[in-house]
């Protein structure tokens, strides 16, 4: 067996440590803990593409580890924390499938994530792209975290974390996106969470709840 | 086949048989600590299965031979079980005679004798801590088999010696999959050896036993070959944990006399490291729910598939 350089293994552990996480999210019962849990979530990616800047020497990386590190892991969980505490929120979530059934779902979306990655793999040719497969899976379970949630606090965080899996996607297939594209992501991630921010009062306002499903009614009174 | 095969063959059934006892006593007496409680003596396993050997036993009118049996299959099971599982040396001519797989038909042979004893009877009791027990079992044993199916990945092969041997002399590196399947393997094993999330051995509050309420009408021999045998199983979870996810120190290979005899203190310090670390589980965490028990097991579960599926992405 040939021998595996430190930093490989640490990405590879940050990459397990990624898809841990995304999956402790999906079965995660209390909206504070999922805050933290995503702020985690934050650090091992930032961490990761730190490792990758490193070893491969490309200095952007750095800055797009800064960058998530102060977004992902500062700037976000605290407005998502700051944001429970106003609209006093911290009640357990319901979720439609019991928490088995989604851990099984799940474990059927990573193993086609991981079948849908190989043959990228094949193609790519960064020291990373084995970690392919793990961005795709975490991308795939913060869909289904966005799909079986019925509050909007854990929809938007499953949107968030499925950010978390695009930026580990794109580090590990092509050392990361330009800056630009980068700068202009967080940007929008950032007003994003504001906008909702500020829609989750609307809803909260004209319905007395955060329960999405008063949402699917397209007339009052039915 | 020669002749140190054999000898430590006799030493690991011979060490495993007689230590086990003493392994619950060191759990029983760390958590005791932990507990700012005080503690039990060491030896009072050893005290309790030689007062039960010494007693009369008195069986129910209504027991069939079934119950009459059992301890004796549900023992056999539990010590060939000692003879398979690689705790000393990897060179065991019994090595050959069942696979991982084998191993945890084994167990499941002892958990359904028990279960079947623990009905025989009709008593409330026994049925209903023989259902929980099963219910128990068909939830971790697939969680035990994808733990060693990645074991089993890594090495190629389904023998315990083998898969051992492979562990033992791969590189000191980070390995994400046997990192998930060492978790898993902890909270199969807590779930398999009746301790606190899942089971409290302690107690013998009705609402929360299952091991005991199973295990209630026995007496005597019959009883002391049971809790023997418990701890005989407690003592296999113990070594093969330690033999997958820490096989440091053990003789591999045709080794000779003297590296066998070298790896037993080597195996008692990380046995008695092991039981320090199930008693402070068990003292941090406190027992849930049985309808939380698919959860756990479901998480235990769902580890072991990521360590396997992890395993093939990385390689490693």
């Amino acid at each position: 067996m040939t021998h595996v350089p430190l930093w490989a293994q640490l990405i590879n552990v940050l990459a397990a440590l990624l898809l841990l996480l995304a999956f402790a999210m999906l079965a995660q019962r209390r909206v504070l803990t999922l805050i933290n849990l995503f702020a985690a979530q934050g650090f091992a990616l930032a961490c990761s593409t730190a490792i990758v800047a490193w070893a491969t020497g490309q200095a952007h990386l750095y800055g797009s580890a800064a960058l998530t590190l102060l977004l992902k892991v500062i700037l976000l969980p605290w407005l998502l924390h700051r944001l429970i505490r106003r609209l006093d929120v911290r009640w357990d979530i319901e979720g439609l499938l019991n928490i088995p059934t989604t851990m099984l779902i799940g474990i059927v979306l990573v193993v086609f994530a991981f079948n849908l990655a190989s043959p990228i793999e094949q193609l790519a040719s960064t020291i990373t792209r084995s970690t392919l497969g793990i961005a795709m899976a975490s991308v795939m379970l913060a869909f289904l975290m966005m799909i079986t949630r019925r509050k909007a606090i854990p929809q938007v965080i499953g949107f968030l974390a499925m950010e978390n899996g695009l930026f580990f996607a794109a580090t590990s297939a092509t050392y990361g996106m330009p800056m630009v594209v980068e700068l202009g992501i967080a940007l929008d991630v950032l007003v994003g969470m504001l906008i909702l921010g500020v829609f989750f009062f609307q809803i909260r306002e004209q319905f007395d709840s955060l329960d999405l499903k008063h949402l699917e009614k397209l007339k009052e009174g039915e | 086949m020669n002749a140190s095969g054999f000898l430590s063959q006799l030493l690991q059934l011979g060490i495993a048989l007689l230590l086990a006892p003493l392994l619950v006593g060191w759990v029983n007496q760390c958590r005791a600590w932990l507990q700012n409680k005080s503690a039990p003596p060491l030896l009072l396993p050893y005290r309790t299965i030689r007062k039960l050997f010494l007693k009369d036993a008195v069986v129910a009118a209504t027991a069939s031979p079934m119950f009459r049996i059992a301890p004796y299959v549900v023992f056999a099971a539990m010590a060939l079980a000692a003879a398979i599982v690689p705790s000393l040396a990897t060179d065991l001519p019994f090595g050959r005679a069942a696979d991982a797989i084998a191993l945890v038909g084994l167990f499941a042979l002892a958990r359904v004798f028990l279960a079947l004893a623990a009905m025989d009877l009709g008593t409330a009791f026994g049925t209903m801590g023989a259902r929980r027990e099963m219910f128990v079992g068909f939830l971790a044993e697939p969680a035990l088999l994808m733990v060693l199916f990645t074991a089993s990945l890594i090495s190629g092969s389904t023998l315990l010696p083998t898969i051992v041997d492979t562990l033992a002399q791969r590189d000191l590196a980070i390995y994400p999959s046997l990192a998930f399947a060492g978790v898993a393997f902890t909270m199969v094993s807590l779930a398999e050896n009746a301790r606190i999330p899942v089971d409290n051995p302690a107690t013998h509050l009705e609402l929360t036993m299952i091991h005991e309420a199973m295990v209630l009408e026995y007496s005597a021999r019959h009883l002391a070959l049971i809790e023997w045998a418990a701890a005989l199983k407690l003592f296999n979870y113990s070594c093969i944990g330690l033999a997958l996810f820490l096989p440091f120190g053990i003789a591999r290979g045709s080794a000779d006399a003297a590296a066998i005899l070298g790896a037993t203190p080597v195996l008692i310090a990380k046995l008695a490291l092991g039981g320090l670390a199930l008693a402070l589980i068990e003292t941090l965490s406190a027992k849930m729910r049985i309808f939380r028990a698919p959860e756990f097991l479901g998480t235990a579960f769902l580890l072991g598939v990521l360590g396997m599926l992890v395993n093939l992405l990385l390689g490693s």
